[in-house]
């Protein structure tokens, strides 16, 4: 145990996700021998981020306005929208380049172990942007694992009466590995969703 | 197959252990207590990566210690793979096969395969249906490891779906209305998922039959004959006959990708909305391969309940010998662990069996006294005591 602060600090760090008591000593000690202009700065992110960051109105994103950067770009197509875990996910997609359309961030999975029910997403927000009929294309980008699937499940048969297209991303194997490093399960599921090679 | 070298640290009572192994017969006697069972658990837990004695692996780490590990050289088609396997109880356990670190614990599944026959084994008669049904998924994981994801897969679903009905059913109770739109979408995941542990379990059973059968015949001659009935909780009218792994995927090939999984899964999903009303007011899943039951008859009468004590022991070690010549077929010959069951049979049984599994590849005996091994298993022996393992023979 540390004196006061220094052990409050520690405290503070240990409570943030991935870090360890170990982890959380290691950074405080690196704190306190930095330059305090660092540090300041550091706190003033810190307080920024908790000040200025909101959720995008439409889509649920993070953002520092009413509506989220994607929201507000016309350039992006208003007719598809990705739909999303996380916000951390709408980063990954936009990594791709890939995707010109916007986004629905959901806040989570189903889980009824967690206590998460569609009620606790951001689903009745969804409905009411599909309602005015811009919206032709609904991609469902939820986690491949049995929560991300089961939501997928629930949105596709909520939304087939409104006569959507709904796709789900494709699973399989990662690009530029070997074929011999794949799980069954990945390798099954690349199976199932084999596709024709036009030549 | 065979271990050729079990290297132990800080697991069940050995601080350190180095045991060199041989091919044929291995017998350890010592008087009780002293750590025979540990060597062979050790072994049974690189093949199944899990204890046959108890459920979590915090036992198996010595007091004091924070982590076993176990190493295991195993030899196949004369070829040795180093399996070395970190215990951390509450935490995720590591693998590393051949001193590569990029494994998964599951990849080490299939490596080693292992036939265990221990007093527990009663139980695979006498106990709980969840015996039987933990005995025919544990032997298709051994045959195929791939369906150690199925089976976890459908533990998970079954959880997320027992969770939403036990809050439903809460709900309901204090007069609330229930959240259930989500329950059409456990249901179907449940059926794809339980429908293919069920497809590979009947086909389990149907290749069993006859080798249990005749294991039963060699170790009881006309005490039989033995049946085994698979009893699925959606009752009569399920398509309960072999092949159904072959009918499963005949179904879903060329409904294209993640189709319904075929006559199973349509059963499976009948079942659950018949059962819909009684699973809301008891608040837990009432159909599926986790409700399942093996039966095991021995002539018209069920074993359990009817079959004396040394009947009941006769079809517990026929089903583990079924299994060994289930695995042996498949190719790749397991190696056969006996632990301590020679001191619980009688000298009939006692030398039939001892008959019947000499000739494997690798015998791994224990036994409280050298008299209690039979004179068809020679072979090389140690003696266990504090903790020490020595070679006498």
């Amino acid at each position: 145990m540390y004196e006061g602060v220094v052990q409050d600090l520690i405290d503070e760090l240990g409570r943030l996700p991935g870090v360890g008591p170990k982890s959380a000593q290691r950074i405080a000690f690196h704190i306190l021998q930095s330059d305090p202009v660092d540090v300041r700065r550091l706190a003033h992110a810190l307080n920024e981020v908790k000040e200025k960051v909101r959720f995008c109105v439409v889509c649920g994103n993070v953002s520092e306005s009413e509506r989220c950067r994607v929201c507000l770009d016309p350039r992006r197509d208003p007719a598809v929208i990705c739909v999303v875990e996380e916000p951390k996910d709408v980063v990954a997609v936009e990594r791709t380049r890939e995707f010109r359309g916007r986004y629905h961030v959901l806040g989570g999975a189903i889980s009824p172990i967690e206590g998460v029910g569609p009620d606790d997403l951001r689903i009745r927000e969804l409905m009411t942007r599909l309602a005015d009929g811009v919206v032709t294309e609904l991609i469902l980008a939820t986690d491949p694992n049995l929560e991300g699937e089961a939501t997928a499940t629930y949105l596709a048969r909520l939304l087939k009466p409104m006569g959507l297209r709904v796709t789900r991303l494709a699973s399989g194997l990662p690009v530029g590995g070997d074929l011999e490093y794949a799980d069954e399960v990945t390798l099954g599921r690349a199976f199932e969703g084999r596709r024709l090679l036009d030549v | 197959m065979h271990v050729a070298h079990l290297s132990l640290a800080d697991f069940r009572s050995y601080a350190r252990a180095e045991v060199p192994l041989d091919p044929g017969v291995t017998a350890f006697t010592g008087p009780n207590g002293q750590g025979k069972t540990n060597l062979v658990e050790a072994v049974g837990y690189v093949a199944t990566l899990a204890s046959h004695r108890v459920a979590g692996d915090a036992p198996l780490v010595r007091l004091g210690a924070e982590r076993a590990v176990i190493r295991a050289s195993v030899v196949r088609d004369q070829r040795p793979t180093l399996v070395e396997l970190e215990l951390n109880p509450g935490r995720a356990n590591r693998a590393r096969i051949n001193r590569s670190d990029n494994v998964r614990p599951r990849d080490v599944l299939g490596l080693l395969r292992t036939v265990l026959f221990a007093p527990e084994d009663l139980a695979l008669v006498k106990g709980d249906p969840g015996e039987r049904r933990r005995f025919l998924d544990e032997l298709l994981v051994a045959r195929a490891p791939r369906l150690a994801g199925v089976r976890q897969d459908y533990e998970r679903v079954l959880k997320q779906r027992n969770a939403l009905l036990k809050s439903a059913a809460m709900a309901r109770r204090a007069g609330a209305k229930a959240q259930l739109s989500t329950l059409d979408v456990w249901d179907e995941h449940l059926a794809r998922a339980g429908a293919e542990l069920l497809a590979h379990r009947i086909d389990l059973v149907a290749a069993l039959q006859p080798l249990v059968r005749s294991a039963y015949e060699e170790l009881a001659p006309g005490g039989g004959p033995t049946r085994l009935e698979y009893r699925s909780s959606m009752g009569e009218g399920v398509p309960l006959s072999g092949g159904s792994v072959a009918a499963a995927r005949s179904a879903t090939e060329g409904g294209g990708a993640r189709a319904t999984g075929g006559p199973l899964a349509a059963a499976l999903l009948g079942a659950m909305g018949a059962a819909r009303k009684q699973e809301l007011e008891r608040g837990v899943t009432l159909v599926g391969p986790h409700r399942d039951e093996l039966g095991l008859q021995l002539g018209e009468l069920p074993a359990k309940g009817y079959a004396s004590h040394g009947e009941s022991w006769s079809y517990a070690l026929a089903l583990r010998l079924a299994s060994y010549e289930l695995l042996r077929a498949d190719g790749g010959e397991p190696v056969l662990i006996l632990d301590d069951v020679f001191a619980e049979l009688d000298t009939r049984r006692r030398e039939r069996l001892a008959e019947l599994v000499a000739g494997g590849e690798q015998v791994l005996v224990t036994a409280a006294v050298p008299e209690d091994v039979p004179d068809a298993l020679a072979g090389s022996r140690y003696s266990v005591a504090n903790g020490e393992v020595d070679r006498i023979a």
